[in-house]
């Protein structure tokens, strides 16, 4: 091992996509790019996802902080613009997913605007200097350098008191003004004539909202401004170069603010989206001809449109984007981590999947796969159609729990209510045959009060038969629930769950449940005592109890340390019992928010809160002192860990990392951001495969580029083959003749019938290739001679290295050739394997 | 993009008997025809053969009754003293019985005087049969002995005289001519083989037997005696299989059903039981109005026929089969039904999809649209509200969660808060819908607080509701009390029970104490 690697955090997923508008990469037929790209800032980075495939094909970072704004190039369309919190302006290539240039400006900027008129400037929303929470729209030119990084302090003022949303300023026609709106206020200013005028509505406080402004937009050929308002209604404006015969027409259909409008491409119809969750097409600017598109999951903050009219889409608070055909059809969605209002379920694996299974769409549960960043798919809990609108008090799902095999599922969803919550318990069967869980039981009630805390018995050798749930309430007892095969053999299902055993304990809120490892003991914690149970007879056994605090999580060690058992307490104390002394073994002053243990090993991974830092402790029951400490490891608060299982226990050199060998924690921080812990660079997180599909996309077939990639892919292939002769395999994937296959549109490829041989053949190792690996041999033969003495002296060299790295063992056997070997050598290189590879 | 989700009716178990595959299946019968006989009805016995008459054994006659008439077609009552067990041949052409004076007689169901008249036994005769060769019949008597007789020739055969008491019951197998069984009030079931000298197998009941049966197979043997239903495997030597204790007075009569897939027993207690034979579990049962003394299913199941100690016979036939209603819409023809059926897509055709029409309820469609107060009054419809009332609650919790349900029940008419408030008042107590219509009255009582004494009718409503709920209180009052008085009992109880299993072990009694769970 070389120098010790140090752990990196890495976001790796969640946090926020509703920076700036989506940008479409440009129009797909003009440059003949495949479906097309879309562009997204999320959070610090840049993200481009494929309109084919929903895939995220590149990640460009390289801003310090938020990025607030992208732009297309309106001079090339293959570069991308972005305006970030950190000051600077990006120039992206974004196929190769390059930085070309950065501009610094130097403060903040909080949109940014591109012109096709204006040939080398930009117009950003900065702050006003000197004064808090005014803002001005400026142009920036962007100067023309050599460099890579470059100064841009040609700032020109063009608005002044401008809002800092990007909603809320729009160009019109041809570049010839701009609008920009702020509370009651709608200021047009006309470059030409640089003119401004201004105008207000009356401020009316109905008791639907006010009527401030929420966004504009501009007619694309029209003298015409629309505008959104807080109360749902949306004004066009129209003859507003004059001051006073300006007139507005109103539109309304929202019950709540317009987040966001934005005109088609020919400027016939608007797009207009809110809370509601509602996308509304309306035709000819009238009240009458409307379209909707409802039931988009969650509220639009954003719609774009692509640049040939095509497509559109919408950015959702959750951080869904959607894409909606030109009529108005859904299209498919881009969903990553969705973000909840509010993360109750706590971060679950899916035992089956190794999916992270936690909140998604209000009464949803989603199941997000973490090797795609991508949603596998969403499980309706609630199953009731979901209100969009303020101030509901609406069915959500608090509290999940797997069994060991990933066979049941357990949901708990609630209502808040002030007199008595509503509340259900659900049990999920997993259907083999839909490949989905299926509902089994529902319990309405299970508890008095709320649900704290639910686990099933983790027993991996038992029968399913045993399966056991406990869910502990506020209403002062925990119930365990068994499942009853049903005695009726004509009956639909043979299983169902009832209560079996109600425990409580001095009248206490039970708080936190779980069960040792092999099932037998169960822990309930009582407020500040936790008791622990008997799991066959249901006797209380002991107690533990350390006075200051209530407690916040308890957990049982595994493994080797199963004799333990950890609690955290809110008054910062972190405790290890003894569960065979029954007496506190050691304690620590920690303030510990999450306690997770490691299904797959001793570890336990505590995340304490101290003054705004979070720290992460990782150690073993048995020992006091923890193994592994990473303090300040992020400013969020984290609210939720889980560990994930590997696949394949990862080969790690250093000691004080063993313990992410077998699994990988992940963290969940308050703003729903999802970060791991990495020896990798991001880099090497990326699949490689994506990128190489981006590139390859973005070449236009030709028959000289099919050509030349043949050709290069020969170049390519003639390298491996010095190198190494085995991989054939392999590299039979990536022959021609499949990738074609595999790239073709299925409806041009020729019968299945005709291509069958082909296929297998290139599957085949070809009879040349080994005729040539013989005459290799024969070349070998001739040299035996020399070649034996070599072979000593190399054996003496080793002898004589001891720690030798490959690339230089092979200099030195290069240089101690002899002269008859080197001519050998140099006839091999000459000959041509090209043909090998051609097969 | 998810489609509108309809509202969830929350489905409250169905207390009570569950309904099943059988239920509907037993229930099938129309209501009973009574038939008066002259006394208790000890046997009957259906012919095997189509028309399916049944001869009905009762004092000293042997009526034979068709499939619906109600008056004997024939009359066999050449008895001085009670018959007994009128039982068919296989191919229905004769019939034989036992009787109270000792002899056997053989009647054709033609004639009317008896073929062949068997002597030997010294009392009662209670149960003959035909073995199932046809030419030889067994009997067993109150002279304890078990007879197999040659009907050619009207001689006894053989005679056993194994059993100790009574012999009352009897069973002839389908799958071998030479063997029968016997059941006797010396609480055995004995097994005989007609080859043999004396009885090959014998099996104890433990309460005097009343009925024996064999299932099709012969494998499997039921008797009935005292409170018990005992089913043995032959073929392993009489094990006992299941011991079913259903009934709470003797059972006296036992009969399968045509498919063989159900058992049912007769039984003093007035009921009959079903029970599946795979599970052995009571899948239904018939009440009766007096004691039952004999049962008997006709084949196909298309008649039950219960005899009582009161001469009564009860006749039960099963509905036609119900035939779907034809609906008056004019189905297209045959041509367009096939039309593009059987079209085979084509390698370059594009396959599209025709969207699935989902169909919602009214109301379902009136919250899709969001309108409220018309939601709440597609379920304030008659059918809805009187046999569904837990759509209307459902869509009532549906608009409260939406926040609207104030505003659903507010600016009605007297005649539609009337009907509202009717059925509050009416479901408020069950505990299902409380929590969902306590909100209701409460809000209904809100909103319309301003015009009571206004209208007669809404103020009587009111005042039934507050009724209602009061009524409601006070027997909740009373639960709680009496759930308080049964908590004390449970106490005590536990503390006696620990000492009093004390006690035993000191004894050295280790036998359990079998639970009543008899129903």
């Amino acid at each position: 091992m070389v120098a010790p690697v140090a752990l990196r955090v890495v976001r790796c997923g969640g946090g926020s996509l509703h920076g700036a508008r989506a940008v479409f990469s440009a129009d797909s037929k003009q440059v003949g790019l495949g479906p097309g790209y879309l562009l997204c800032a999320s959070g610090d980075f840049v993200k481009m996802y494929s309109l084919a495939t929903e895939e995220t094909l590149r990640l460009m970072g390289g801003h310090a902080d938020l990025v607030t704004g992208i732009q297309l190039n309106p001079h090339n369309h293959m570069q991308l613009y972005s305006s970030s919190l950190d000051g600077t302006i990006k120039l992206w290539d974004f196929m190769d997913g390059i930085p070309i240039k950065t501009f610094t400006v130097g403060s903040k900027l909080l949109a940014l605007y591109t012109l096709a008129s204006s040939e080398d400037s930009v117009f950003v929303v900065i702050p006003k200097s000197g004064e808090r929470d005014t803002f001005q729209l400026v142009s920036v030119k962007l100067p023309k350098g050599a460099g890579q990084d470059l100064e841009a302090n040609e700032l020109s003022v063009v608005l002044d008191g401008v809002d800092a949303s990007p909603k809320h300023i729009a160009f019109g026609r041809e570049a010839e003004y701009v609008a920009s709106v702020k509370d009651i206020n709608l200021q047009v200013y006309f470059f030409k004539q640089k003119q401004l005028h201004r105008f207000s509505v009356s401020a009316v406080k109905t008791k639907s909202g006010n009527n401030r402004f929420s966004c504009v937009a501009c007619h694309p050929t029209e003298d015409c401004i629309a505008t959104g308002h807080a109360d749902g209604k949306i004004r066009l404006w129209r003859n507003f170069c004059h001051k006073k015969e300006y007139t507005f027409s109103t539109l309304h259909w929202h019950h709540d603010t317009v987040m966001d409008l934005a005109f088609s491409v020919e400027g016939t119809s608007l797009l207009s989206g809110g809370v509601e969750s509602v996308l509304v097409l309306w035709r000819n600017e009238s009240d009458c001809q409307k379209d909707f598109l409802p039931r988009l999951g969650s509220p639009i903050e954003y719609i774009s449109m692509a640049s040939d009219g095509t497509l559109c889409c919408t950015l959702h608070t959750d951080n869904r984007i959607t894409i909606i055909n030109s009529n108005l059809r859904f299209s498919r969605s881009i969903q990553g981590l969705i973000k909840s209002a509010d993360i109750k379920t706590g971060l679950v694996v899916d035992p089956r999947t190794k999916a992270l299974v936690l909140n998604g769409e209000p009464g949803h549960l989603q199941f997000y796969s973490l090797q795609s960043d991508q949603q596998l798919f969403s499980l309706d809990i609630v199953q009731r159609q979901y209100i969009h609108q303020a101030g509901l008090n609406q069915i959500d799902l608090v509290k999940v729990a797997f069994s060991p095999q990933g066979k049941w599922l357990a949901t708990v969803e609630e209502r808040e209510e002030v007199t008595d919550p509503e509340l259900q318990l659900k049990l999920w069967f997993y259907d083999e045959e839909t490949q989905s869980f299926k509902l089994n039981t529902r319990i309405n009630m299970p508890h008095e009060d709320h649900i704290t805390d639910m686990c099933f018995r983790d027993m991996d050798e038992l029968e399913d038969d045993s399966l056991i749930l406990v869910t502990a309430g506020r209403d002062c007892v925990f119930k365990v629930w068994v499942m009853v095969e049903d005695t009726d053999p004509e009956a639909q299902q043979s299983v169902s769950w009832s209560c079996d055993f109600v425990g409580s304990y001095h009248n206490y809120q039970a708080t936190n449940c779980c069960f040792s490892e092999d099932g037998s003991l169960l822990a309930v914690s009582f407020e500040e005592t936790v008791t622990v149970w008997d799991s066959v007879t249901w006797d209380l056994k002991c107690t533990f109890c350390h006075p200051p605090g209530k407690i916040r999580n308890i957990c049982f060690g595994r493994l080797t340390c199963s004799k333990y058992l950890i609690g955290a307490t809110d008054a910062g104390f972190l405790c290890c019992w003894n569960l065979l002394s029954c007496a506190l073994d050691w304690s620590a002053h920690l303030n510990i928010l999450v306690l997770q243990p490691d299904p797959l090993s001793e570890h336990i991974a505590a995340v304490s809160w101290l003054s705004k830092e979070s720290s992460l402790f990782v150690f073993k029951p048995n020992e006091p002192r923890p193994i592994y400490i990473q303090r300040n490891f992020c400013r969020e608060k984290i609210q939720l860990a889980a560990f994930v299982p590997r696949d394949e226990p990862e080969t790690i050199g250093s000691e004080k990392y063993l313990w992410l060998r077998r699994s990988q924690l992940f963290f969940l921080t308050d703003t729903q951001e999802l970060i791991t812990l990495s020896m990798k660079s991001l880099e090497e997180r990326l699949t490689p495969s994506s990128k190489q599909l981006a590139v390859e996309e973005s070449l236009p077939v030709t028959p000289f580029s099919l050509l030349l990639g043949k050709h290069r892919h020969q170049q390519s292939q003639e390298d491996i083959d010095l190198g190494r002769v085995f991989l054939r395999n392999k590299r039979a994937q990536d022959s021609p003749a499949v990738k074609e296959l595999l790239h073709t549109p299925a409806h041009v490829l020729p019968s299945a019938s005709f291509l069958c041989p082909i296929f297998i053949n290139s599957l085949l190792i070809s009879k040349e290739n080994k005729s040539a690996e013989e005459v290799a041999d024969e070349v070998e033969m001739e040299s035996e001679k020399t070649e034996d003495d070599s072979d000593e002296e190399r054996d003496v060299t080793e002898m004589k290295q001891e720690d030798p790295s490959p690339v230089e063992l092979l200099g030195e056997m290069t240089c101690k050739l002899s002269k008859s070997q080197e001519k050998e050598l140099r006839k091999i290189r000459k000959m041509d394997f090209s043909w090998i590879s051609a097969f | 993009m998810a489609t509108y989700k309809p509202v969830v009716v929350q489905a409250a178990p169905k207390l009570g008997e569950k309904i099943t595959q059988d239920t509907l299946y037993w229930r099938g019968y129309k209501t009973p025809v009574q038939i008066k006989e002259f006394g208790a009805v000890n046997k009957i016995h259906f012919s095997p053969v189509s028309p399916y008459n049944y001869a009905v054994t009762a004092s000293s006659r042997i009526h034979i009754y068709g499939r619906y008439s109600q008056e004997p077609i024939k009359t066999f009552s050449r008895f001085r003293d009670a018959a007994y067990c009128a039982t068919y041949r296989d191919d229905g052409n004769l019939l034989v019985a036992g009787s109270e004076e000792g002899s056997i007689r053989l009647f054709d169901l033609s004639g009317r005087a008896p073929l062949r008249q068997f002597d030997g036994h010294t009392k009662a005769v209670h149960v003959v049969g035909f073995l199932s060769d046809k030419y030889r019949i067994f009997s067993g008597g109150d002279d304890y002995s078990s007879n197999l007789w040659d009907i050619p020739s009207a001689t006894e055969i053989v005679s056993y005289s194994e059993h100790t008491d009574y012999v009352r019951c009897g069973c002839a197998s389908k799958v071998n001519a030479d063997v029968f069984i016997t059941g006797s009030y010396d609480h055995t079931v004995k097994l005989f083989d007609a080859r043999m000298k004396s009885s090959v197998m014998t099996i104890d009941h433990g309460q005097p037997v009343e009925s024996v049966l064999l299932f099709p197979s012969g494998g499997l043997l039921v008797s009935a005696g005292g409170r018990y239903v005992k089913v043995w495997d032959v073929l392993k030597g009489g094990q006992l299989l299941v011991s079913l204790k259903n009934h709470h007075k003797t059972v006296t009569c036992l009969c399968l059903n045509s498919s063989g897939q159900r058992l049912l027993s007769g039984s003093l207690d007035r009921h009959v039981k079903i029970y599946s034979t795979t599970s052995y579990k009571v899948v239904h049962s018939f009440n009766y109005a007096t004691s039952i003394l004999s049962l008997a299913l006709s084949p196909e199941d298309e008649t039950i026929v219960v005899g009582m100690t009161n001469g009564v016979l009860n006749v039960k036939h099963r509905k036609p089969e119900e035939r779907k209603e034809k609906s008056q819409k004019r189905q297209p023809a045959y041509r367009t039904y096939v039309k593009g059926r059987t079209y085979m897509p084509k390698q370059e055709d594009f396959c599209v999809s025709k969207p699935v029409k989902r169909v919602l309820r009214k109301y379902d469609k009136l919250l899709k649209s969001f309108q409220s107060s018309k939601a709440l009054d597609a379920v304030l419809e008659p059918p809805i509200r009187l046999y569904t009332p837990e759509v209307t609650v459902a869509v009532m919790q549906e608009l409260h969660r939406r926040g609207t349900l104030r505003s659903a029940l507010a600016g009605r008419d007297e005649k539609q808060i009337n009907l509202l408030l009717t059925f509050v008042a009416r479901r408020v107590i069950e505990p299902r819908f409380t929590p969902v219509l306590v909100t209701v009255a409460d809000m209904i009582t809100d909103i319309y607080q301003p015009v009571v004494g206004q209208s007669a009718i809404v103020d009587r409503q009111f005042l039934k509701l507050q009724e209602a709920i009061g009524k409601e209180i006070d027997y909740q009052e009373e639960l709680l009390e009496v759930l308080g008085m049964m908590d004390t009992l449970f106490a005590t109880f536990t503390q006696k029970k620990a000492t009093y299993l004390d006690e035993k072990k000191s004894n050295g009694l280790t036998e359990t104490t079998e639970t009543n769970t008899n129903d």
